[in-house]
């Protein structure tokens, strides 16, 4: 009986560490980025960092400026949210509202699909058929445009599966209390629906920031990665994220240093997304 | 007197009704629209990568051996293999763990389990280019395992931690109460109880996240690039570096030398991963059609 | 005269057979009130004369249903139809927006944009619904942060600001307070000069407080409809003396 008793509390203290180990990794991602990068922000000076314009780790003297990647970062991550939030949030609605059960079934499974399709593919995909496409029409090729267009596709799933339960978490009366003043269908969806579910139809805009900013692979292959503000969107753009994996492999001393920082300042936006997340999130189950 | 029903709408009625109301019809229109859009993105994708990857699929492509000559995607696909159970017998027990102490132990609203939830909740939000840079300077340069698969899977296996945690969570919460009553009834322990009764009839939810997860490994580039490292050849042991399937499809698209190579590879990433998500999805269903 | 006439109404939730040979003639400016115990079709007949039950998969009707002589199933515009008679339901349903925008959004439904004329359709809504002295500093605030009571009146009014014809009340009292329900009883009776109004009530007190007339239904049967005094006081059928005197229901 005995022994029972303290086997139970001990798999109740291991079952404890384990739930830890989430609380463990963000201290030690954190930990570990912070530790690396801030000497390297401190030594290049802040604001030579993330308000230079010159990124020339190899010249003599070397220049360490990010501005042009995190205006590239927030430029990319804005063209995918034109793109993906308009079209993302309106499939939702159809999902939720006026998508017949039969079209529902295939409709459903084939947007999450799109969540499961790895970023590398749409990458390759983006080099192989957007650029091509974007070259022949626009001229440019590998742009700001094409990695617009391939992240606003990426982005989708995540918009449409936050903002379609959003809007299914609408309570039904108030779809009925606007047919019964007369409105249309559609009329009832836009005007009493939606404007109810806006702060859900947020949390899955934001969501998809996050993940657009965050977005790597895919990237690299299309969007030209020159160190430059873009002019036009058929002009090249790095981000911050390409940055680091394009020159992470040569890297050593302060460059290096210089490439972790950099990480330091996406992880800093992501945890600004994340919070602002939480944020929405308590806001409206407060307030319904 | 016709006893036919008199409140059916007809096709008509409803087109005469969207004449008077052109501007409803117009949002009608435009949400099928995007909802055709977002569709098409995908069959579109999907069918254009098997169209032009298929007719790569040679046996040259699956050749055991990798060189410069012939860039084999086999030994990728082993190394993917490797890495994804490392990943899994690393990244299982902590989820389901820290799941069962969430759901099972831990008492409604105690501030831990917020605290819990939302640092998974930030995990989650984690771009895989900042777990490849935590893996780096973690595993790779502070633990000293050099770039290697293990270093690949620990730092996959923090990757994927919030989505097993997440699912198996939601598992947990859809076993009844009833069962867990009926077990402590028969003077089951709390232990006994979980292990016998309430893990089992979670299963299939668990297994779905899982596989879930196997998805996610598979098609991870970003936190392996320099951690696991893009030594092409099969490895020797876990403590060298070997590139997995999608590295090899970067290396492939980046150096632009084998495209052909590289449709067909995309080809077998792409399929490896739809098939490992409609699993996932297909399980998760039956689970919820059971309840 | 007759507002609406039922002419033998049929209506079946797939196999199911809810109300059955409905026969019934409702007049204009009166208050008819629609009794009986839970799940005996009342509220699905109400909700047959806007047509709300367009809504429910499976639910097919046949008979006749007409408006000032007018076929509602036939080729009248559904929402035309829905304007015309207004509706207020059980709970209180606001939308999450401010009080004047949930009045403004019929008349803005149908076309009216002019600042100034919705200005005045607010104000006199909500005179007409005898909620002004007490909204009329806080128009702008949400109409969620409202009272029950007051949200349920800011529903009558909402459906009054379409200048509809009848209005139907899906046991709008159930859920408010005995003042609230008073107030709400009250403005029944001052509605009746301009408006058809026709309610479904669990409540006999309240069929008897304020209707005209009323119609007691059991299982999908219409079994009696009499002016109501003489409902409550000499009842036809037994069974109507039954449910009256509570003997079941």
């Amino acid at each position: 009986m005995r022994l029972n008793r303290i086997k139970e509390m001990a798999m109740q203290g291991v079952f404890l560490l384990t739930a830890i180990t989430s609380i463990a990794a963000v201290v030690l991602i954190c930990i570990f980025l912070f530790y690396n990068g801030v000497p390297a922000i401190t030594e290049i000076g802040f604001l030579n960092f993330v308000g230079g314009q010159k990124w020339a780790p190899t010249n003599v003297p070397a220049s360490y400026g990010i501005l042009n990647m995190i205006i590239g970062s927030i430029y990319v991550t804005a063209g995918a949210v034109v793109v993906g939030v308009p079209i993302g949030v309106l499939t939702a609605v159809f999902l939720a509202r006026f998508c017949p059960a039969p079209l529902y079934k295939v409709l459903k499974p084939a947007t999450e699909l799109l969540a499961g399709i790895p970023s590398i593919v749409y990458g390759f995909f983006g080099l192989m058929v957007i650029v091509p496409f974007i070259r022949e029409h626009f001229g440019g090729g590998s742009s700001l445009l094409a990695a617009s267009f391939v992240l606003g596709i990426m982005i989708l799933p995540t918009i449409i599966g936050v903002s379609e339960s959003a809007i299914r978490a609408v309570p039904e009366s108030y779809y009925e209390g606007a047919l019964a003043l007369g409105a249309t269908r559609e009329r009832s969806v836009f005007k009493a629906i939606l404007p109810a579910s806006k702060s859900g139809i947020l949390a899955g805009v934001v969501l998809g920031t996050g993940r657009a900013i965050g977005e790597t692979m895919a990237v690299i292959l299309i969007a030209g990665n020159q160190v430059q503000i873009p002019s036009s969107l058929t002009d090249g753009v790095r981000t911050l994220t390409a940055n680091i994996v394009l020159e992470m492999g040569y890297s050593t001393g302060l460059h290096r240093q210089a490439l972790i920082a950099t990480g330091v300042v996406l992880f800093v936006f992501i945890l600004i997304i994340t919070l602002s997340m939480q944020a929405i999130k308590s806001r409206s189950e407060k307030y319904g | 007197m016709v006893n036919y029903a008199i409140n059916k709408i007809t096709l008509r009625q409803r087109l005469r009704e969207y004449k008077k109301k052109p501007i409803s019809f117009l949002l009608l229109l435009i949400v099928g629209l995007a909802a055709l859009f977002s569709a098409t993105a995908l069959v579109f994708i999907i069918i254009y990568i098997i169209i032009m990857g298929v007719p790569h699929l040679t046996p040259d492509l699956f050749a055991l051996k990798y060189n410069s000559d012939n860039v084999s995607c086999m030994p990728a696909i082993i190394n993917t293999l490797i890495i994804t159970v490392l990943t899994l017998i690393i990244s299982v027990p902590f989820g389901i763990g820290s799941a069962i102490y969430l759901v099972e132990y831990a008492k409604r609203g105690n501030k831990f389990v917020k605290v819990i939830r939302t640092m998974a909740e930030t995990l989650s939000g984690i771009p895989s280019i900042v777990y490849g840079l935590f893996g780096m300077l973690f595993f790779v340069t502070a633990l000293h395992w050099r770039i290697s698969l293990l270093a690949g899977a620990f730092t996959l296996a923090i990757m994927v931690l919030p989505t097993i945690m997440r699912t198996t969570e939601e598992a947990l919460i859809t076993v009844p109460d009833s069962y867990r009553e009926g077990s402590f009834g028969l003077g089951a322990g709390k232990l006994r109880t979980i292990i016998k009764i309430i893990l089992p009839s979670a299963m299939p939810g668990i297994l779905a996240g899982i596989i879930l997860a196997v998805g996610r490994i598979a098609g991870e580039t970003a936190a392996l690039l320099y951690t696991s490292g893009s030594a092409t050849g099969t490895v020797s042991s876990i403590m060298d570096s070997g590139r997995t399937l999608a590295i090899h499809m970067y290396v492939l698209a980046n150096e632009g030398l084998h495209t052909d190579q590289a449709w067909g590879t995309a080809v077998v990433l792409l399929i490896l991963v739809l098939v490992i998500n409609t699993l996932s999805a297909f399980i998760a269903k039956k689970l919820s059609s059971k309840n | 005269m007759d507002k609406f006439t039922i002419k033998n109404m049929n209506l079946y939730y797939g196999d199911f057979h809810a109300l059955k040979n409905v026969e019934l003639n409702m007049q204009e400016k009166r208050i008819t009130a629609f009794i009986g115990p839970s799940g005996c079709g009342k509220s699905t007949l109400l909700k047959s004369l806007n047509r709300m039950n367009d809504l429910v998969e499976g639910c097919k009707i046949t008979g006749d249903i007409k408006l000032n002589g007018e076929d509602i199933y036939g080729s009248m515009d559904v929402n035309i139809l829905r304007k015309r008679v207004g509706m207020v339901f059980q709970k209180a349903n606001p939308f999450p927006m401010s009080v004047y925008d949930n009045i403004a959004f019929g008349p803005r439904t149908h076309g009216i944009k002019n600042k100034r004329e919705l200005d005045r359709i607010v104000e006199e809504t909500l005179r007409d619904a005898a909620i002004w002295d007490e909204l009329k500093d806080r128009l702008k605030k949400s109409a969620l942060g409202l009272s029950g009571g007051q949200q349920q009146r800011l529903c009558i009014a909402r459906a009054l600001a379409v200048k509809p014809e009848v209005l139907l009340m899906d046991e709008a009292t159930s859920a408010l307070d005995p003042v609230s329900t008073g107030k709400i009883e009250e403005l029944c009776l001052r509605l009746k000069d301009k408006y058809t109004i026709i309610m479904v009530t669990h409540n006999m007190q309240q069929a008897l407080r304020i209707s005209d007339k009323t119609a007691f239904f059991l299982l999908g049967e219409m079994i009696e409809y009499n002016d109501t005094d003489l409902i409550f006081s000499s009842p036809q059928d037994k069974r109507t003396e039954e449910y009256i005197t509570g003997r079941f229901g």
